[in-house]
């Protein structure tokens, strides 16, 4: 990861190994290692989940430890079971049933047994693995009695079983057994297991937990009513993927502390992969660490991109070529042109200059985003409770708008504020309340939250005046606003400078390519991929892969499969083999110096590999003749 | 003693005896000779309405010391006694003998391992090769019985034996008559509960002595019920409180042990008015009408496990509060990513469309079709009547292409979405796995699955205009069919 000083692709790891010796270079691989952290660590997806572990963990609790012991009123073998429904996310599941695992092992009970369904495909993998498992998590004291149980209740090796009888523990403990793709679990293989179990849940307390990725309905279609009347199945809820999505969205992307900040577009191509294929939180966030790594392999000047103090550090001591990559900048080219024509002469020429001037401007940048996400913040709550969302459901929307172009010149911001100018006045205090109390929490911009308040106290101060209708009804007539009416234009208008002052366009901000990366070609490239187009674009330009240029027509230097591949296009859906190889013939024969014997056996192998990509493959209707696959050509 | 040439003796025996002297006797006084008389009593006790059952067990088992029959099969419903009759008498007579859930023996080594060590110590289990055959069996049966022979009939209990059926296919017939092949006073109860004509093999074998245990009758399982009383309340409250449940439960259940814990659940509902003295327990017609909608309510949420019991119970707890549970087939809904819709839309529409008619509607320009001769007569009949109909992959993708409104590239993640809704059962793949070329899928979703998911997707009319015209197609036969009615009333909803 010679992440700062690399222009090319090809650069050598030497260069990228002497850089690493450079203080400010290896502070910025600590950037980025550390934000690599902050996104990797499970703290986020812990907090989400901890109302439904936690409650998880108190259903285990009260069947597992309370057991009735009414003994006028037993149960019919009932296992207790959860269903945990977990939405159909599955790659985001894991880390669930992880600290799932890790807090029952914690607080309830060492026996926590996870499986799989690609583990227990069949019947008779299906329960050594359990013991395997069992055996693992049990711990001294206890593992000769649960073996005992076990064996006897999988029957694997049976043997003493006496040691069943007289446990000295005064409890037992429950056996919790998490099926973490229900879905995908053979049906016969769980009613057998469910069957077993329920024969010796009144011995050893098994209780269940099912993740399910669809819907609790699940259960009853899977399992047939004589054996799904054995379990006592309670229904838990986990935060649905786009509440998670929000949640990490708030955390990663719309805060000031974290430094690395991605354009509208990179986000829209994140968001979109999200919603439209995979609604996985944890996708998102390997494309956003993907989208990173990236940022700091490809821009050089992305060492600046740290916390304020560092960054402040590193610019002071740019090397003389990273000053000329920010004089290249076209954010600083922009601000160059502002500038008087002395101080133009000055940024070009004077590198100490160019040094101090940026200082300044990536303090006026960490600026920017200290105020931007309050005032976003403040902006969302007051539009997102109007009728039809002119600024979008979500602040996600809204922000993408934000740093994409100047939000006041929308057409669906001035819907907004239309809206905004007719909310009555208790809906409108509330509003701004919210707004307060945002940027209370934030502990800057006090001018505006004095002003703010200043607003709803004058809003309020109102109500002590009388507003007759009689005097409504008057002022209608004579088009001539109330108070309130002057009051509120006046908070919709400070509302609109707010936005104008401080929800500025990101690109605009001089330095700005420091922080945001922006290429999202490359990353839908990369995260989005087409297998096909690739194969089809290797097979046709192969010289694009192999860095020559490449002559349009079809040459004999390519290989063999190119050549064979470019003249199949030309054919229809039977290919007659026999032609193939003669225009293959003749392709090769066009380069002189070539050993002709060996065309045969050239040929045949590339039809072979052609058939195994799978473009074509052999045909019973016409005998030496291949059948095409794929559309086009004819 | 005796010998192995008596074998067949015993077996012509009980034939000879008529059942219904036997059982008149028998239920007189319930002896045996053998057995001691008072645990026979205190077993024909604990077992009511199953006294003609086990008079003719014990019967058939004949004194402890004679050879019984070779094999036994024993069926009837579930929950009609049979492991509990069975398994009370081995217990209280002390009789040896090993008893096997055919559901846990996921191989028959393990059975084997379970008869031998219940019969001869787990040393004797160990002594059994890693991969036991049916041959190792016998031969270490043998040699264990030749140490230790038989001084009592000894009795292999294998409880759910139609499990047996997918094991070794000569396990059945051997067992049938391992007393002669050990040579041994053994006997093999077989419990299930289907008819023999099921078990029978092709190549034929020793016929056991069939025995049927008949359903409980509502007043036997209102005898049986009222045993179980809470001690708090007198046995003539709690068996006119078990009249009323089995008036509700008998037309849709007579599993005893369902009903045994329909009982147990309910019960403090119906004691409420007692407790709060708004009834006394003579009240019966009070309590009736206290209790009768509960139970009904009962039977369509607890019966069907729509609500777990602690849930019930807890709900019958702060019944005040009326806090409706929602039952797991409501949250019917599913979130999925909007292209996983689509896919699930085209499978659907590709499932039960006749492939022919894909150029009529999901082209622009599919020119004039007769109208006449459209429908061949075997598709007039309702495809949903037919079930869906496997597809190839790419006839889903070209249907998919044509159904989103959208340009979508043929991304890998567009086709991993496909896996994922197989491993999701929406849609299920048709033959192998390892298929790579032309995979084919089948839709395994409702209708009206896939209107809510159309519903949630539609922006442009024009995809619900399509499913409901092909699903007009489908149903113009069965006019009456609700597809129709949905589709129609779909089309007023936009």
């Amino acid at each position: 990861m010679g992440n700062c000083s690399n222009e090319h692709r090809g650069t050598s790891f030497s260069a990228s190994a002497a850089s690493l010796s450079n203080p400010l270079i290896c502070s910025s691989i600590n950037t980025f290692f550390f934000l690599d952290k902050y996104i990797f660590s499970q703290v986020i997806q812990d907090q989400l989940n901890k109302k439904v572990l936690d409650s998880l963990a108190e259903f285990i609790k009260k069947h597992g430890l309370g057991c009735s012991s009414d003994n006028w009123r037993q149960r019919a073998r009932e296992i207790p079971t959860a269903a945990l429904m977990l939405g159909v996310n599955v790659p985001d599941h894991a880390m669930t049933f992880r600290s799932l695992c890790n807090l029952l092992q914690d607080s309830v009970t060492p026996f926590v047994v996870s499986v799989h369904a690609k583990e227990c495909a069949g019947t008779f993998e299906r329960d050594p693995v359990l013991v395997i498992n069992l055996t693992l998590v049990c711990q001294a004291t206890l593992t000769i009695r649960i073996i005992g149980l076990l064996q006897k209740c999988t029957q694997v090796f049976p043997q003493r079983t006496e040691s069943l009888t007289n446990s000295d523990l005064p409890q037992s403990l429950p056996v919790v057994v998490i099926f973490k793709d229900f879905e995908a679990f053979n049906s016969q293989v769980l009613q057998d297991f469910i069957l077993i179990c329920s024969r010796y849940t009144q011995e050893l307390p098994f209780i269940f937990i099912f993740g399910i990725a669809t819907s609790p309905s699940a259960i009853q279609h899977r399992l047939p009513h004589s054996v799904s009347s054995l379990l006592c199945i309670e229904v838990f809820h986990s935060l649905s993927c786009t509440q998670h999505l929000a949640s990490v969205f708030d955390k990663l992307i719309l805060n000031s502390q974290f430094p690395f900040k991605l354009s509208s577009r990179v986000i829209q191509v994140l968001v979109g992969i999200f919603l439209y294929h995979d609604f996985s939180v944890q996708n998102f966030v390997k494309g956003l660490q993907f989208s990173m790594l990236e940022h700091f392999k490809s821009q050089p000047l992305s060492m600046l991109c740290c916390q304020k103090q560092e960054a402040l550090l590193s610019a002071k001591t740019l090397s003389k070529k990273n000053v000329e990559r920010i004089r290249h900048l076209p954010s600083f080219m922009r601000y160059v042109e502002t500038q008087e024509p002395q101080e133009q002469v000055q940024l070009l020429t004077n590198d100490e200059h160019v040094k101090e001037v940026c200082q300044q401007l990536l303090k006026n940048l960490h600026k920017y985003h200290k105020n931007y996400y309050p005032i976003l913040q403040c902006l969302h709550s007051l539009t997102s409770s109007l009728p039809k969302f002119p600024l979008g459901k979500h602040i996600r929307e809204l922000h993408v708008s934000c740093i994409e172009k100047n939000l006041w010149e929308t057409e669906e911001y001035d819907s907004a504020l239309q809206l905004l100018r007719i909310l009555a006045k208790d809906e409108l205090v509330a509003a701004l309340r919210k707004c307060a109390e945002i940027l209370k929490s934030t502990k800057i911009l006090q001018n505006v939250l004095q002003q703010l308040e200043d607003f709803i106290g004058r809003l309020e101060a109102l109500e002590g005046k009388s507003e007759t209708t009689l005097l409504e009804k008057e002022s209608r007539r004579t088009k001539r606003m109330n108070p309130y009416e002057v009051l509120r234009s006046q908070v919709i208008e400070f509302i609109d400078s707010l936005v104008r002052e401080y929800l500025t366009p990101a690109e605009l901000q001089p330095l700005n390519e420091v922080c945001y990366y922006s290429s999202s070609g490359v990353l839908r490239q990369r995260l989005n991929v087409t297998p096909r187009t690739s194969i089809q674009a290797a097979l046709s330009h192969p010289f694009y892969y192999f860095l020559k240029t490449d002559a349009g027509t079809i040459s004999s230097a390519a290989p063999d499969l190119c050549i064979v591949y470019k003249l199949h296009l030309e054919c229809g859906r039977l290919i007659n083999l026999y032609d193939w190889l003669e225009a293959f013939v003749t392709v090769m024969s066009a380069a002189e110096d070539q050993d002709t014997n060996s065309e045969d056996a050239r040929f045949i192998q590339a039809v072979s590999e052609m058939e195994f990509l799978g473009f074509i493959k052999s045909t019973k209707q016409k005998t030496d003749h291949v059948a095409r696959l794929t559309w086009g050509g004819c | 003693m005796f010998s192995s040439s008596s074998l067949p003796i015993q077996p012509l025996c009980i034939r000879i005896i008529q059942p219904s002297n036997l059982i008149k006797r028998m239920s007189v006084t319930l002896q045996c000779p053998g057995y001691p008389e008072d645990t026979l009593r205190s077993l024909a006790e604990r077992l009511p309405c199953r006294e003609t059952q086990l008079a003719t067990l014990l019967a058939l088992m004949g004194q402890p010391d004679q050879y019984s029959y070779p094999s036994v099969f024993i069926y009837g419903h579930r929950a009609t006694g049979k492991s509990h009759v069975v398994l009370s008498i081995m217990k209280d007579l002390e009789l040896p003998h090993a008893s096997v859930d055919c559901v846990e023996c996921v191989s028959s080594g393990l059975l084997f391992h379970q008869v031998l060590s219940a019969f001869f110590g787990p040393d004797a289990a160990a002594l059994l090769p890693r991969c036991p055959s049916l041959s190792d069996f016998v031969r270490l049966y043998k040699q264990m019985s030749s140490n230790s022979p038989a001084t009592q009939t000894r009795y292999i209990i294998l409880d759910r034996a139609e499990r047996m059926r997918d094991m070794d296919f000569s396990l059945l017939p051997a067992l049938l008559r391992l007393q002669e092949l050990v040579n041994d006073n053994v006997t093999v109860i077989l419990l299930s509960e289907i008819v023999w004509e099921k078990f029978r093999p092709n190549t034929g074998c020793f016929e056991p002595l069939l025995f049927h245990f008949p359903d409980y009758s509502k007043a036997e399982l209102v005898q049986i019920l009222s045993w179980d009383h809470h001690p708090s309340y007198t046995p003539e409250l709690y068996a006119s409180y078990i009249n009323i449940l089995l008036g509700v439960f008998f037309s849709v259940c007579r599993d005893l042990r369902e009903l045994r814990h329909l009982a147990v659940l309910n019960f403090s509902k119906f004691c409420e008015p007692l407790e709060k003295g708004e009834a006394k327990e003579s009240d019966i017609h009070k309590l009736w009408k206290n209790i009768e909608p509960h139970l009904q309510r009962a039977m369509q949420t607890v019966y069907l496990r729509e609500v777990s019991s602690v849930q019930w119970e807890q709900q019958q707890m702060d019944e005040k509060e009326a806090t409706t549970l929602r039952v797991l087939s409501a949250h019917a809904h599913i979130e999925l990513p909007y292209y996983s819709k689509f896919l699930l839309i085209a499978a659907y529409l590709a499932s039960f469309n006749p492939a022919r008619t894909d150029r009529r509607f999901f082209l622009k320009s599919h020119g004039k079709i007769r109208k006449t001769n459209f429908l061949k007569k075997h598709e007039k009949t309702s495809n949903h009547l037919l079930g869906p109909k496997p597809f190839p992959l790419d006839r889903l993708m070209a249907i998919f292409y044509s159904v989103v409104d959208s340009r979508v590239a043929p991304t890998a993640s567009v086709f991993s979405q496909i896996s994922s809704l197989v491993t999701l059962q929406l849609l299920s793949q048709v033959g192998h796995d390892d298929q790579l070329d032309s995979p084919k899928y089948k839709c395994s979703v409702s209708l009206d699955f896939i209107l809510a998911i159309s519903r949630c997707v539609c922006v442009c009319v024009r995809l619900l205009d399509l499913l409901a015209l092909s699903l007009v197609i489908q149903s113009q036969v069965v006019r009456q069919e609700r597809s129709l009615f949905t589709a129609v009333s779909n089309l007023h909803l936009l």
